[in-house]
Protein backbone atom coordinates (compact mmCIF):
# COMPACT_ATOMS: atom_id res chain seq x y z
CA UNK A 1 0.00 0.00 0.00
CA UNK A 2 2.72 2.27 1.36
CA UNK A 3 4.78 1.37 -1.43
CA UNK A 4 1.74 1.97 -4.13
CA UNK A 5 1.28 5.68 -3.01
CA UNK A 6 5.05 6.01 -3.18
CA UNK A 7 5.06 5.01 -6.58
CA UNK A 8 2.43 6.85 -7.71
CA UNK A 9 3.69 10.63 -5.85
CA UNK A 10 6.56 10.09 -8.01
CA UNK A 11 4.63 9.19 -11.27
CA UNK A 12 2.76 12.29 -10.41
CA UNK A 13 6.17 14.01 -9.82
CA UNK A 14 7.45 12.84 -12.94
CA UNK A 15 4.68 13.66 -15.37
CA UNK A 16 4.71 17.33 -13.73
CA UNK A 17 8.36 17.90 -14.32
CA UNK A 18 7.71 17.12 -17.85
CA UNK A 19 4.76 19.37 -18.24
CA UNK A 20 6.52 22.05 -17.09
CA UNK A 21 9.56 21.62 -19.66
CA UNK A 22 6.87 22.15 -22.50
CA UNK A 23 6.73 25.37 -23.68
CA UNK A 24 3.14 26.79 -24.62
CA UNK A 25 2.23 28.40 -27.78
CA UNK A 26 1.87 31.58 -26.53
CA UNK A 27 4.98 31.12 -25.00
CA UNK A 28 7.27 30.03 -27.95
CA UNK A 29 10.37 32.13 -28.81
CA UNK A 30 10.48 32.66 -32.75
CA UNK A 31 13.47 34.49 -33.60
CA UNK A 32 14.59 35.40 -36.83
CA UNK A 33 13.23 32.17 -38.37
CA UNK A 34 14.51 30.12 -35.92
CA UNK A 35 13.27 28.15 -32.51
CA UNK A 36 16.73 26.57 -31.01
CA UNK A 37 15.03 25.19 -28.52
CA UNK A 38 13.02 21.63 -28.17
CA UNK A 39 9.53 22.43 -27.15
CA UNK A 40 8.90 19.61 -24.97
CA UNK A 41 12.44 19.85 -23.73
CA UNK A 42 13.83 16.33 -25.25
CA UNK A 43 14.48 15.33 -28.69
CA UNK A 44 11.42 13.83 -30.65
CA UNK A 45 10.83 10.55 -32.35
CA UNK A 46 11.14 10.20 -36.01
CA UNK A 47 9.21 7.22 -35.99
CA UNK A 48 5.93 8.78 -34.57
CA UNK A 49 7.05 12.10 -36.47
CA UNK A 50 6.45 9.81 -40.05
CA UNK A 51 3.13 8.57 -39.20
CA UNK A 52 2.28 12.12 -37.85
CA UNK A 53 3.29 13.55 -41.22
CA UNK A 54 0.81 11.10 -43.06
CA UNK A 55 -1.80 11.27 -41.14
CA UNK A 56 -4.68 13.10 -42.53
CA UNK A 57 -5.66 13.92 -39.32
CA UNK A 58 -2.95 15.10 -37.69
CA UNK A 59 0.06 17.01 -39.98
CA UNK A 60 -1.26 15.80 -43.21
CA UNK A 61 2.01 17.18 -44.57
CA UNK A 62 1.58 15.07 -47.57
CA UNK A 63 -1.37 17.07 -48.68
CA UNK A 64 0.73 20.16 -49.98
CA UNK A 65 4.25 18.22 -50.51
CA UNK A 66 6.14 15.89 -52.03
CA UNK A 67 8.30 13.39 -49.84
CA UNK A 68 9.84 10.17 -51.33
CA UNK A 69 9.98 8.62 -48.27
CA UNK A 70 6.50 8.05 -47.93
CA UNK A 71 5.95 6.31 -51.50
CA UNK A 72 3.67 3.90 -50.41
CA UNK A 73 0.92 6.68 -49.43
CA UNK A 74 -0.37 7.32 -53.41
CA UNK A 75 -1.76 10.97 -53.05
CA UNK A 76 1.12 13.58 -52.50
CA UNK A 77 0.68 17.43 -53.18
CA UNK A 78 1.82 19.84 -54.64
CA UNK A 79 0.81 23.35 -53.36
CA UNK A 80 4.40 23.36 -50.89
CA UNK A 81 7.77 22.76 -51.67
CA UNK A 82 9.07 18.80 -51.85
CA UNK A 83 10.32 17.83 -48.73
CA UNK A 84 13.33 15.43 -50.16
CA UNK A 85 16.33 16.39 -49.04
CA UNK A 86 15.43 19.03 -46.37
CA UNK A 87 17.42 17.94 -43.53
CA UNK A 88 20.67 19.76 -46.52
CA UNK A 89 18.74 23.01 -46.75
CA UNK A 90 17.35 23.44 -43.21
CA UNK A 91 18.64 23.44 -39.48
CA UNK A 92 16.50 21.71 -36.59
CA UNK A 93 15.81 25.12 -35.26
CA UNK A 94 14.62 26.48 -38.97
CA UNK A 95 12.44 23.33 -39.39
CA UNK A 96 10.90 23.83 -35.93
CA UNK A 97 9.80 27.81 -36.72
CA UNK A 98 8.42 26.37 -39.99
CA UNK A 99 6.35 23.96 -38.63
CA UNK A 100 5.17 25.89 -35.50
CA UNK A 101 4.58 29.00 -37.19
CA UNK A 102 5.59 29.29 -40.80
CA UNK A 103 3.82 32.88 -41.43
CA UNK A 104 6.44 33.98 -39.09
CA UNK A 105 9.31 33.03 -41.62
CA UNK A 106 7.17 33.55 -44.81
CA UNK A 107 5.02 36.35 -44.72
CA UNK A 108 1.47 35.55 -46.38
CA UNK A 109 1.98 31.55 -46.70
CA UNK A 110 -0.66 29.27 -47.06
CA UNK A 111 0.79 26.46 -44.68
CA UNK A 112 -1.11 26.10 -41.54
CA UNK A 113 0.91 26.69 -37.90
CA UNK A 114 0.54 23.70 -36.74
CA UNK A 115 1.55 24.89 -32.84
CA UNK A 116 -0.33 28.00 -32.03
CA UNK A 117 -3.48 28.05 -30.48
CA UNK A 118 -5.21 31.91 -30.78
CA UNK A 119 -4.75 34.28 -33.55
CA UNK A 120 -7.20 32.16 -36.06
CA UNK A 121 -11.21 33.28 -36.73
CA UNK A 122 -14.17 31.02 -36.44
CA UNK A 123 -12.70 28.10 -35.57
CA UNK A 124 -14.96 24.78 -35.36
CA UNK A 125 -15.70 24.28 -32.06
CA UNK A 126 -13.98 20.98 -31.41
CA UNK A 127 -10.88 22.67 -32.92
CA UNK A 128 -10.99 26.43 -30.80
CA UNK A 129 -8.29 27.39 -28.64
CA UNK A 130 -6.08 24.15 -29.40
CA UNK A 131 -3.11 23.87 -31.72
CA UNK A 132 -2.91 21.39 -34.58
CA UNK A 133 -0.42 19.52 -33.12
CA UNK A 134 0.75 19.52 -29.90
CA UNK A 135 4.72 19.99 -28.72
CA UNK A 136 5.45 16.34 -28.84
CA UNK A 137 4.34 15.66 -32.43
CA UNK A 138 5.93 19.09 -33.36
CA UNK A 139 8.93 17.63 -32.23
CA UNK A 140 8.56 14.79 -33.88
CA UNK A 141 7.87 15.83 -37.07
CA UNK A 142 11.27 17.79 -36.75
CA UNK A 143 12.76 14.68 -35.94
CA UNK A 144 11.43 13.52 -38.73
CA UNK A 145 12.35 15.70 -41.16
CA UNK A 146 15.86 15.70 -39.91
CA UNK A 147 16.28 12.18 -41.27
CA UNK A 148 15.26 13.52 -45.25
CA UNK A 149 19.09 13.90 -46.57
CA UNK A 150 20.06 13.17 -49.86
CA UNK A 151 23.38 14.59 -49.83
CA UNK B 1 17.71 27.40 -47.99
CA UNK B 2 17.77 31.24 -47.97
CA UNK B 3 13.99 33.11 -48.54
CA UNK B 4 15.55 34.54 -51.91
CA UNK B 5 15.47 31.07 -53.51
CA UNK B 6 12.41 29.55 -51.82
CA UNK B 7 10.37 32.83 -53.17
CA UNK B 8 11.89 32.01 -56.36
CA UNK B 9 10.85 28.38 -56.23
CA UNK B 10 7.36 29.58 -54.81
CA UNK B 11 7.19 31.68 -57.96
CA UNK B 12 7.81 28.82 -60.52
CA UNK B 13 5.24 26.74 -59.21
CA UNK B 14 2.96 29.12 -59.45
CA UNK B 15 3.56 29.63 -63.06
CA UNK B 16 3.55 25.99 -63.45
CA UNK B 17 -0.22 26.11 -61.94
CA UNK B 18 -1.56 28.31 -64.41
CA UNK B 19 -1.25 25.92 -67.34
CA UNK B 20 -2.34 22.64 -65.10
CA UNK B 21 -5.61 22.46 -66.53
CA UNK B 22 -6.57 20.05 -69.54
CA UNK B 23 -7.42 21.52 -72.82
CA UNK B 24 -10.50 20.20 -73.80
CA UNK B 25 -13.60 20.95 -75.18
CA UNK B 26 -16.47 20.72 -73.40
CA UNK B 27 -19.79 19.75 -75.96
CA UNK B 28 -22.58 19.07 -74.56
CA UNK B 29 -25.62 17.46 -76.36
CA UNK B 30 -23.91 18.88 -79.70
CA UNK B 31 -23.72 22.36 -78.51
CA UNK B 32 -19.91 23.71 -77.50
CA UNK B 33 -19.61 25.48 -74.08
CA UNK B 34 -17.39 28.07 -73.21
CA UNK B 35 -14.91 26.50 -69.61
CA UNK B 36 -12.64 29.36 -71.25
CA UNK B 37 -12.57 32.71 -71.18
CA UNK B 38 -10.76 36.57 -70.41
CA UNK B 39 -10.71 37.25 -66.93
CA UNK B 40 -13.34 39.76 -66.21
CA UNK B 41 -11.66 43.16 -65.80
CA UNK B 42 -12.32 43.26 -61.87
CA UNK B 43 -9.65 40.27 -61.44
CA UNK B 44 -6.73 41.44 -60.73
CA UNK B 45 -4.55 37.90 -60.79
CA UNK B 46 -6.00 35.96 -63.43
CA UNK B 47 -5.51 36.83 -67.16
CA UNK B 48 -8.46 33.47 -68.08
CA UNK B 49 -10.44 31.43 -66.00
CA UNK B 50 -11.88 28.42 -66.42
CA UNK B 51 -14.67 26.12 -65.56
CA UNK B 52 -14.19 23.20 -63.22
CA UNK B 53 -14.74 21.10 -65.75
CA UNK B 54 -11.16 21.49 -66.86
CA UNK B 55 -9.43 20.30 -64.30
CA UNK B 56 -11.66 17.03 -63.32
CA UNK B 57 -10.58 13.47 -64.71
CA UNK B 58 -11.71 12.42 -68.33
CA UNK B 59 -13.65 9.82 -66.97
CA UNK B 60 -15.97 13.03 -64.71
CA UNK B 61 -15.58 14.99 -68.03
CA UNK B 62 -17.44 12.48 -70.18
CA UNK B 63 -20.12 11.72 -67.84
CA UNK B 64 -21.71 15.74 -68.58
CA UNK B 65 -21.51 15.40 -71.75
CA UNK B 66 -24.25 13.35 -72.53
CA UNK B 67 -27.37 13.73 -70.62
CA UNK B 68 -28.35 10.05 -70.37
CA UNK B 69 -25.07 9.79 -68.34
CA UNK B 70 -25.05 12.61 -66.43
CA UNK B 71 -26.66 11.40 -62.57
CA UNK B 72 -27.95 14.47 -62.28
CA UNK B 73 -30.44 14.50 -64.50
CA UNK B 74 -32.01 11.61 -62.36
CA UNK B 75 -32.83 14.60 -60.40
CA UNK B 76 -33.64 16.93 -62.77
CA UNK B 77 -36.27 14.49 -64.14
CA UNK B 78 -37.49 14.80 -60.05
CA UNK B 79 -37.65 18.43 -60.87
CA UNK B 80 -40.10 18.02 -63.33
CA UNK B 81 -42.66 16.11 -61.25
CA UNK B 82 -42.17 18.82 -58.34
CA UNK B 83 -43.42 21.68 -60.98
CA UNK B 84 -46.12 20.19 -61.90
CA UNK B 85 -47.04 18.92 -58.00
CA UNK B 86 -49.88 20.66 -55.96
CA UNK B 87 -48.45 22.16 -52.40
CA UNK B 88 -49.56 24.53 -49.86
CA UNK B 89 -53.17 25.89 -49.18
CA UNK B 90 -54.11 27.61 -52.44
CA UNK B 91 -53.96 24.76 -54.22
CA UNK B 92 -51.43 25.72 -56.58
CA UNK B 93 -48.08 23.85 -58.25
CA UNK B 94 -45.18 25.83 -60.23
CA UNK B 95 -46.93 25.13 -63.78
CA UNK B 96 -50.47 26.48 -61.75
CA UNK B 97 -49.05 30.46 -62.88
CA UNK B 98 -45.73 29.75 -64.78
CA UNK B 99 -47.03 28.52 -68.26
CA UNK B 100 -43.09 26.60 -69.19
CA UNK B 101 -40.22 26.17 -67.06
CA UNK B 102 -37.77 26.92 -70.88
CA UNK B 103 -39.50 30.51 -69.47
CA UNK B 104 -36.70 30.97 -66.89
CA UNK B 105 -34.28 30.63 -69.89
CA UNK B 106 -31.46 33.13 -68.77
CA UNK B 107 -32.29 33.63 -64.94
CA UNK B 108 -29.72 31.75 -63.84
CA UNK B 109 -27.17 34.08 -65.18
CA UNK B 110 -28.43 37.16 -63.66
CA UNK B 111 -28.40 35.36 -59.94
CA UNK B 112 -27.78 36.78 -56.99
CA UNK B 113 -29.43 39.57 -57.96
CA UNK B 114 -30.75 42.68 -55.69
CA UNK B 115 -34.79 42.98 -55.45
CA UNK B 116 -36.01 45.41 -52.90
CA UNK B 117 -32.50 45.99 -51.56
CA UNK B 118 -31.69 42.63 -50.59
CA UNK B 119 -29.93 40.56 -52.45
CA UNK B 120 -31.49 36.69 -53.38
CA UNK B 121 -30.41 33.86 -54.88
CA UNK B 122 -32.58 31.46 -56.62
CA UNK B 123 -33.51 29.37 -53.29
CA UNK B 124 -35.00 32.78 -52.25
CA UNK B 125 -37.14 33.08 -55.11
CA UNK B 126 -38.39 29.27 -55.20
CA UNK B 127 -39.20 29.31 -51.43
CA UNK B 128 -40.90 33.13 -52.43
CA UNK B 129 -43.38 31.41 -54.52
CA UNK B 130 -43.91 28.60 -52.30
CA UNK B 131 -44.64 30.63 -49.35
CA UNK B 132 -46.25 33.64 -50.63
CA UNK B 133 -48.22 32.25 -53.79
CA UNK B 134 -48.50 28.70 -53.36
CA UNK B 135 -49.25 28.35 -49.36
CA UNK B 136 -46.83 26.38 -48.92
CA UNK B 137 -43.91 25.99 -46.74
CA UNK B 138 -41.02 26.68 -47.39
CA UNK B 139 -38.03 24.00 -48.95
CA UNK B 140 -34.49 23.34 -46.66
CA UNK B 141 -31.77 25.75 -48.40
CA UNK B 142 -30.12 22.31 -49.72
CA UNK B 143 -32.41 19.77 -49.45
CA UNK B 144 -33.23 17.11 -52.53
CA UNK B 145 -36.72 18.89 -53.92
CA UNK B 146 -34.38 22.29 -53.53
CA UNK B 147 -31.59 20.93 -55.25
CA UNK B 148 -34.19 19.40 -58.09
CA UNK B 149 -35.63 22.79 -58.42
CA UNK B 150 -32.80 24.67 -59.03
CA UNK B 151 -31.48 22.22 -61.07
CA UNK B 152 -34.20 22.01 -63.40
CA UNK B 153 -34.73 26.13 -63.41
CA UNK B 154 -30.72 26.40 -64.43
CA UNK B 155 -30.74 23.80 -66.96
CA UNK B 156 -32.80 26.14 -69.17
CA UNK B 157 -29.81 28.40 -68.81
CA UNK B 158 -27.13 26.02 -70.15
CA UNK B 159 -24.97 27.29 -72.28
CA UNK B 160 -25.70 30.99 -71.70
CA UNK B 161 -22.97 32.89 -69.88
CA UNK B 162 -22.69 34.31 -66.38
CA UNK B 163 -23.89 37.45 -66.37
CA UNK B 164 -24.17 38.86 -62.82
CA UNK B 165 -24.60 42.57 -61.87
CA UNK B 166 -21.95 43.89 -59.43
CA UNK B 167 -22.09 47.45 -59.49
CA UNK B 168 -24.97 49.93 -58.51
CA UNK B 169 -27.28 49.06 -55.80
CA UNK B 170 -25.36 45.47 -55.90
CA UNK B 171 -21.98 46.85 -54.98
CA UNK B 172 -21.95 47.04 -51.44
CA UNK B 173 -22.89 43.38 -51.42
CA UNK B 174 -20.21 42.54 -53.97
CA UNK B 175 -17.42 44.10 -51.65
CA UNK B 176 -18.92 42.09 -48.85
CA UNK B 177 -18.26 38.90 -50.52
CA UNK B 178 -15.06 39.98 -51.87
CA UNK B 179 -13.49 40.84 -48.27
CA UNK B 180 -14.98 36.70 -47.39
CA UNK B 181 -13.13 35.74 -50.20
CA UNK B 182 -9.93 36.93 -49.16
CA UNK B 183 -10.31 36.51 -45.20
CA UNK B 184 -8.43 33.79 -43.60
CA UNK B 185 -10.63 31.53 -41.21
CA UNK B 186 -10.60 28.43 -39.19
CA UNK B 187 -7.92 26.69 -37.60
CA UNK B 188 -5.90 26.61 -40.57
CA UNK B 189 -6.66 29.84 -41.36
CA UNK B 190 -7.05 30.02 -44.49
CA UNK B 191 -8.75 32.39 -47.05
CA UNK B 192 -10.96 31.27 -50.34
CA UNK B 193 -7.88 32.86 -52.20
CA UNK B 194 -5.02 30.67 -50.55
CA UNK B 195 -6.25 27.46 -52.72
CA UNK B 196 -8.43 28.56 -55.65
CA UNK B 197 -6.65 32.07 -56.86
CA UNK B 198 -3.12 31.35 -55.73
CA UNK B 199 -2.38 27.74 -56.34
CA UNK B 200 -5.69 26.33 -58.57
CA UNK B 201 -4.17 23.73 -60.99
CA UNK B 202 -1.69 21.60 -58.76
CA UNK B 203 -3.02 18.66 -56.46
CA UNK B 204 -3.56 18.86 -52.72
CA UNK B 205 -3.45 15.58 -51.72
CA UNK B 206 -5.94 13.38 -54.05
CA UNK B 207 -7.61 16.49 -55.44
CA UNK B 208 -6.89 18.94 -58.70
CA UNK B 209 -7.82 22.76 -57.33
CA UNK B 210 -10.01 23.82 -59.09
CA UNK B 211 -10.54 28.07 -59.64
CA UNK B 212 -13.00 27.46 -57.67
CA UNK B 213 -15.90 28.22 -60.39
CA UNK B 214 -19.52 28.20 -59.24
CA UNK B 215 -21.24 27.83 -63.23
CA UNK B 216 -22.35 24.37 -62.85
CA UNK B 217 -23.91 24.18 -59.66
CA UNK B 218 -26.33 22.55 -58.76
CA UNK B 219 -23.78 20.22 -59.05
CA UNK B 220 -23.64 16.48 -58.70
CA UNK B 221 -21.08 15.16 -57.22
CA UNK B 222 -19.62 11.64 -57.28
CA UNK B 223 -18.52 11.62 -53.75
CA UNK B 224 -21.75 12.07 -52.24
CA UNK B 225 -23.62 10.56 -55.35
CA UNK B 226 -26.07 13.93 -54.89
CA UNK B 227 -26.66 17.56 -55.87
CA UNK B 228 -25.09 19.66 -53.91
CA UNK B 229 -26.22 23.06 -54.24
CA UNK B 230 -23.81 26.49 -53.95
CA UNK B 231 -23.71 27.10 -50.21
CA UNK B 232 -23.45 23.46 -48.97
CA UNK B 233 -19.92 22.82 -50.80
CA UNK B 234 -19.15 26.64 -49.25
CA UNK B 235 -20.20 24.77 -45.97
CA UNK B 236 -17.38 22.14 -46.79
CA UNK B 237 -14.95 23.88 -47.97
CA UNK B 238 -14.81 26.11 -44.19
CA UNK B 239 -15.23 22.88 -42.80
CA UNK B 240 -12.21 21.19 -44.45
CA UNK B 241 -10.26 24.67 -42.88
CA UNK B 242 -11.42 23.59 -39.88
CA UNK B 243 -13.60 27.02 -39.67
CA UNK B 244 -17.48 27.23 -38.68
CA UNK B 245 -19.24 28.12 -41.30
CA UNK B 246 -21.70 30.43 -42.13
CA UNK B 247 -25.59 30.11 -42.65
CA UNK B 248 -26.54 28.54 -45.78
CA UNK B 249 -28.94 31.12 -47.39
CA UNK B 250 -27.61 34.07 -45.00
CA UNK B 251 -26.04 37.07 -45.64
CA UNK B 252 -22.28 36.13 -45.65
CA UNK B 253 -23.32 33.12 -48.26
CA UNK B 254 -25.04 34.68 -50.54
CA UNK B 255 -22.56 37.70 -51.08
CA UNK B 256 -19.82 35.37 -51.83
CA UNK B 257 -22.35 33.42 -54.03
CA UNK B 258 -22.25 36.80 -55.57
CA UNK B 259 -18.72 37.53 -55.90
CA UNK B 260 -17.84 34.13 -57.03
CA UNK B 261 -19.88 34.47 -60.01
CA UNK B 262 -18.73 37.50 -61.03
CA UNK B 263 -15.68 35.67 -61.04
CA UNK B 264 -16.73 33.63 -63.76
CA UNK B 265 -18.85 36.44 -65.69
CA UNK B 266 -18.51 34.77 -69.25
CA UNK B 267 -17.97 31.23 -68.29
CA UNK B 268 -21.05 29.18 -70.05
CA UNK B 269 -23.67 27.71 -67.54
CA UNK B 270 -23.09 24.01 -66.98
CA UNK B 271 -25.99 23.42 -64.46
CA UNK B 272 -26.06 20.72 -63.92
CA UNK B 273 -22.85 19.60 -63.80
CA UNK B 274 -21.28 16.75 -62.88
CA UNK B 275 -17.31 17.20 -60.43
CA UNK B 276 -16.07 14.80 -58.00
Amino acid sequence: MKRAIGLAAIAAMTASAALAETVAPTNVTLADGVIEVSLTGQPGDPVEGRKVFANRKQGNCLACHINSDLSEEIFHGEVGPPIDGVADRWSAGELRAIVTNSKMVFEGTIMPAFYIDSGYERPLEDFAGKSILSAQQVEDVVAYLMTLKEE
Amino acid sequence: MNLKLWITLAVGSVSTAAIAQDSNELVIEGETLVTETAAPAHLEDFDTIYSGWRFRSSETQALETDDFDNPAFVFVDQGLDLWEEVDGSAGKACASCHEDVEDFAGLRTKLPRVQDGELVAMEDLVNGCRTERMGAEPWKWSGGKMTAMTALIGLQSRGMPVGVKIDGEAAPFWEKGKELYYTRVGQLDMACSNCHENNYGVMIRADHLSQGQINGFPTYRLKNAKLNSIHARFKGCMKNIRAEPFKEGGDEFKALELYLASRGQGLSVETPSVRN
